[in-house]
């Protein structure tokens, strides 16, 4: 906690620095995030190319560190009235804002502030997760991504396969050709990564995570984890855990997982298409690596998987010309040339339709290093969104994935029979709604 | 016979203290009127509105079994650091006291530990145990995979205990020697010409004289066992894994602040309150009242 401070304040002052260059007689606005490392460095040079592109409004850029983090602090920040104008909010945390009545829509934000925005242009999956029922955009779509599928070429190659992985049963062949020859670490697993190897996996199966189809039916929805699919995923993964085949990786443990992967010590690992950006940077020399959608099983049809990512909202609570500051910053990231720069920086994907035609259109995906990013693209669009597939929409969702989180260490770590670990933590989690539903009586989705 | 002193003006007194309420208003009723209020209602997290839940928030961590498990964790807890702490401070201060070569280099080398912040100490104590690059690998290394408290939690919460005691090394010394230093050296003496060993005389004469040191220390370790871990937790192991270290003040913070459900981790902290509240009050009442010798 105390680093995360220093951290924050750091990149605080750090952003002071830079942005007190130019005029004076600006208005001043904050935009706390939840991204940390590479993707925060990002961030900070997004925002001075703002404050250096126009002399009105000046952005200060505050990390937070995680979603979590930010989520927490902008409520703590919230109640004591000394929010951000803007924050990021990611994908499972929509609800939570949604709900809360702290926000100015974005629609009403850009309209008010005279900014046209084609709302229609923005990938339907995307607008669907961060609008109501009736379609009105809330949140400003920002960083948007869905889990990939990562191999080492090298490695896969030396044991006899060639190409990219379809399948959890090429996956546990190849893992166990790997582990033959000599490889430590054929898949590296995220005992606490719930959103790739569990969220993802049941979009990808067109399993419910919740009923209400996913909890956009209304606030009295009940989890499904523990019925489909995902249970048998789960026995597998223990099953791969037990022989050697997937090893845990996280933070907690020593070393992540992505970091696991591009030092080579890892030949396989699934994560955001966002980190394709920061592996092309810091794979190991001559490391070949590729990313694919993520494996299905063998006989199942693919669905499309979640947006995941983040959304920024505007808070209640700043000034008239902060909130101009704030629409003056949502039109600067949708210019099509601050887009196109931060889909190549990172891998978030364009959020718009004219985006990505545009990029598809000046061949950026057709050669490396960024070749491979169009299949986040192909992996969201795989179908249309189906009643389980168009997101997730139930309350503190990040009290669930806490609980996934711990069945899946439980059945790794403590050999707790998977159904159990799974009801469990899915009865704990029906807990959480109903207690969500009991602090918000009465009120409808929006 | 008593001596008291009485104010004529009855505003002064109030006005003398007046700072001192303040600030305890302010800091310490404020809040925790606050937390009582949240603690009967659902409160939404984002401030604009709550309803009324009567007693539903106790009834309802009462009714979790994980509750529970934390309740027993953190028993356990504060049982195991405040043994090993006071009996390590304990051998310490009594070796000290003999006045044996280097004491008055050791005297105040063993206070360090007590300077030193929790979440610093979390964090080397965090690089000494870790699992594979730590001081500890070389364990790992002749018997791979019996070491690892990122997966066996058993492992995790020696880990913090062991460090919590660690720290508590200090305090409970200085304690220890102050007490043992104010015995008239005349009784060690005499146990001693009676043929008494440093051992038999610790147990038969120093101890019992200095029962109610260590009576104090144990209620105001274990009170602080209960409410200090929470910085070492948090830096140490987060709770996890699977809620191995998670202790009854860390699990409110989880509650209250990651899962946002403000009146349950409301709940939580008054039951806290009121333990640390009997714990005090068997303090004042019971220990020093009736430990003393004369």
């Amino acid at each position: 906690m105390t680093r995360t401070k220093l951290l924050s304040a750091a990149t605080t002052i750090a952003a002071l620095a830079l942005a007190t260059a130019p005029a004076m007689a600006q208005t001043k606005f904050e935009f706390w995030y939840g991204l940390s490392g590479d993707l925060s460095e990002r961030i900070q040079e997004m925002c001075g190319t703002f404050n250096q592109s126009q002399a009105d409004y000046e952005i200060v850029c505050v990390s937070q560190e995680t979603y979590e983090n930010n989520l927490q602090n902008t409520i703590a920040a919230f109640r004591a009235d000394k929010q951000p104008t803007v924050t990021q909010i990611s994908d499972g945390g929509t609800l939570d804002l949604m709900l809360s009545g702290a926000y100015v829509p974005v629609r009403q934000l850009m309209e008010e502030n005279g900014y046209d925005i084609k709302w229609d242009d923005y990938f339907s999956g995307i607008a669907s997760y961060y609008s109501t029922s009736s379609g009105e955009l809330l949140s400003m779509p920002f960083n948007s991504s869905t889990a990939m599928f990562y191999y080492n070429s090298d490695a896969l190659k030396a044991v006899g396969f060639e190409g990219a992985p379809q399948t959890w049963e090429q996956v546990e062949k190849i893992a166990r050709d790997l582990k033959a020859a000599g490889y430590d670490c054929p898949v590296a697993f995220d005992p606490t990564g719930t959103w790739q190897w569990f969220e993802q996996f049941s979009a990808a199966h067109n399993q419910p995570i919740a009923s209400n189809g996913n909890g956009f039916g209304g606030l009295d929805a009940v989890v499904q984890f523990n019925q489909g699919k995902f249970v048998d995923q789960l026995t597998w993964i223990k099953k791969m855990y037990d022989e050697g085949l997937f090893v845990a990786k996280s933070k907690a443990i020593g070393e992540t997982a992505n970091d696991a992967f591009v030092n080579a010590k890892c030949q396989m690992s699934s994560s955001s298409i966002a980190d394709h950006g920061t592996f092309g940077k810091q794979a190991i020399e001559g490391m070949l690596w590729d990313v694919t959608m993520l494996p299905l099983w063998e006989g199942t049809e693919r669905t499309n998987t979640l947006v995941g990512g983040a959304s920024l909202w505007t808070l209640k609570g700043s000034t008239p010309d902060q909130y101009k500051g704030a629409a003056a910053f949502y039109a600067f990231l949708a210019t099509p040339k601050q887009a196109e720069w931060w889909s190549t920086v990172t891998g978030y994907i364009p959020v718009t339709n004219s985006g990505f035609k545009a990029m598809t259109d000046k061949g950026f995906y057709s050669a490396a290093p960024y070749k491979g990013r169009e299949l986040a693209i192909q992996s969201l669009t795989a179908t249309p969104p189906t009643e389980y597939t168009r997101g997730v929409r139930l309350g503190n969702f990040g009290a669930i994935r806490l609980e996934v989180a711990n069945a899946m260490q439980e059945v790794l770590f403590n050999n707790v029979p998977v159904q159990q670990a799974l009801d469990a933590a899915a009865e704990r989690s029906n807990a959480v709604l109903r207690k969500f539903e009991a602090t918000y009586p009465g009120q409808t989705l929006p | 016979m008593e001596r008291r002193a009485f104010y004529q003006n009855p505003v002064l007194p109030w006005l003398l203290l007046a700072p001192q309420l303040l600030l305890v208003l302010v800091f310490f009723y404020w809040p925790t009127s606050q937390a009582l209020f949240w603690a009967f209602t659902l409160e939404q997290p984002w401030g604009g509105g709550n309803t009324w839940a009567g007693f539903n928030n106790f009834l309802y961590i009462f009714g979790d079994g994980r509750y529970w498990a934390t309740v027993a964790r953190s028993a356990f807890y504060a049982i195991a650091v405040s043994a090993i702490s006071m009996c390590l401070a304990l051998t310490l201060a009594m070796f000290v006291d003999r006045a044996l070569k280097g004491t008055r280099m050791f005297q105040s080398v063993f206070v360090w530990p007590y300077a030193i912040a929790a979440p610093a100490a979390g964090v080397a104590f965090r690089f000494i145990f870790a699992p594979e690059a730590g001081l500890i690998g070389a364990v790992n290394e002749m018997w791979p995979g019996i070491w690892n408290p990122a997966t066996n939690g058993f492992h995790a919460l020696g880990m913090v205990i062991v460090c919590h005691a660690w720290l508590g090394i200090g305090y409970n010394f200085i304690f220890f020697l102050a007490a043992l230093q104010m015995l008239p050296k005349s009784l060690s003496e005499a146990g001693a010409m009676d043929g008494a060993r440093p051992y038999r005389r610790m147990l038969d004469i120093q101890l019992p004289l200095i029962a109610p040191t260590v009576f104090f220390l144990l209620i105001m370790n274990l009170i602080s066992s209960f409410t200090d871990s929470f910085g070492l937790i948090d830096v140490m192991t987060e709770g996890g894994p699977i809620n191995a270290t998670e202790v009854m003040v860390y699990k409110l913070y989880v509650d209250g602040f990651k899962g946002l459900d403000y009146s349950g981790a409301a709940a939580q902290s008054i039951v806290l309150m009121l333990l640390v509240i009997a714990l005090t009050f068997v303090q004042f009442r019971w220990v020093e009242k009736r430990v003393h010798y004369n």
